[in-house]
């Protein structure tokens, strides 16, 4: 079962890409991606380093809506920030302790971390301990690492690491 | 109708879009500059597509929902280059209006009382210091940094 379908999620991702791609929907185009989707991650098991587990996939389609939704904000909030006076910025520098372990969940929460409202990662320590956030307008450090802690990567721990 | 709700789609993405360019004037440091482009224009072009979508599937002959997939690259990939950039500012330390990490190695320095210095860190710290000095690479590299940083840095000094 698992040399005929090493990645289950990663064959429907595939199909879908290349169906959007082609941009139509029919019977032939839906069989030849599921065909690459099934072949490109047979083809490929060596070179992925680690299965993909989603634990939750409820969690993490709630996750998905707070991100939405704290993207769109993120968009109103940098507009505001950049059209009132830029002196009054208050960027900071916030160090981040990292409880996730797994690669793939700190590299989501790091996308997610740029993609929402005043805050950009900017650097991962080399023990994976801690990311460096830049906040474009924060005082208070202590809130935005609390923040970032319950409404990202608490979700994003229960997803990936939940045991 | 549909055409008004189009063109709404398509004025928000513009003006999105622009503000997010407007930032890379306004503000003052590379690091602030970051924030523009990676926040105001993932509205500004996820906007403009979705208005291309709409358009083109009812207009147009098929349903076309391949901009979904602009969106979704765009999503994955303006944060991972933000980060780099990010990354190399700190590596060249350029100036910033925030308070820089001293070293490059962020691991090295106390900032805010968030930080928890453990015993830990500290002696992680010892390690990477005498890591760096013994590294041989790194010999080499310190002049040639100093002078990017160099040439960089001015025109960031002369705006304001």
């Amino acid at each position: 079962m698992t040399r005929l379908l090493p990645h289950p999620i990663l064959t429907p991702v595939l199909a879908v890409i290349w169906l959007l791609l082609n941009n139509s929907f029919d019977t032939g185009q839906i069989l030849l991606g599921l065909i690459f989707g099934w072949a490109i991650p047979v083809l490929t098991i060596h070179f992925w380093p680690e299965a993909v587990s989603i634990r939750k996939p409820i969690v993490l389609l709630r996750y998905l809506a707070v991100l939405l939704f704290d993207i769109i904000v993120a968009n109103f909030t940098v507009a505001r920030l950049i059209l009132g006076n830029p002196d009054k910025l208050q960027p900071i520098f916030v160090k981040l302790p990292l409880d996730l372990t797994s690669d793939l969940a700190i590299s989501l929460l790091a996308n997610s971390i740029t993609l929402t409202p005043g805050t950009l990662s900017a650097k991962l320590s080399d023990d994976q301990g801690h990311l460096l956030v830049h906040a474009l307008n924060e005082t208070d450090p202590d809130t935005l690492v609390a923040t970032i802690k319950q409404r990202y990567e608490n979700p994003l721990k229960e997803i990936f690491e939940s045991c | 109708m549909l055409e008004y709700f189009l063109s709404f789609l398509i004025l928000t993405g513009a003006i999105f879009t622009f503000i997010g360019s407007l930032g890379l004037v306004r503000l003052k440091d590379l690091y602030t500059r970051l924030h523009g482009p990676t926040k105001a224009t993932t509205l500004g072009v996820g906007s403009l597509l979705i208005a291309s979508a709409i358009y083109f599937s009812i207009y147009g002959e098929h349903i076309s929902l391949h901009e979904i997939l602009i969106t979704f690259f765009l999503f994955i990939t303006a944060p991972v280059s933000a980060h780099l950039l990010a990354k190399a500012a700190l590596h060249l330390n350029l100036s910033s209006l925030a308070e820089i990490p001293k070293a490059e190695e962020i691991d090295q320095e106390e900032m805010h009382e968030t930080v928890q210095t453990t015993v830990t860190e500290a002696s992680e710290k010892n390690e990477r210091s005498s890591d760096d000095d013994a590294s041989p690479d790194k010999k080499g590299k310190p002049a040639k940094s100093e002078t990017i940083t160099e040439a960089s840095r001015t025109p960031d000094q002369k705006q304001p």
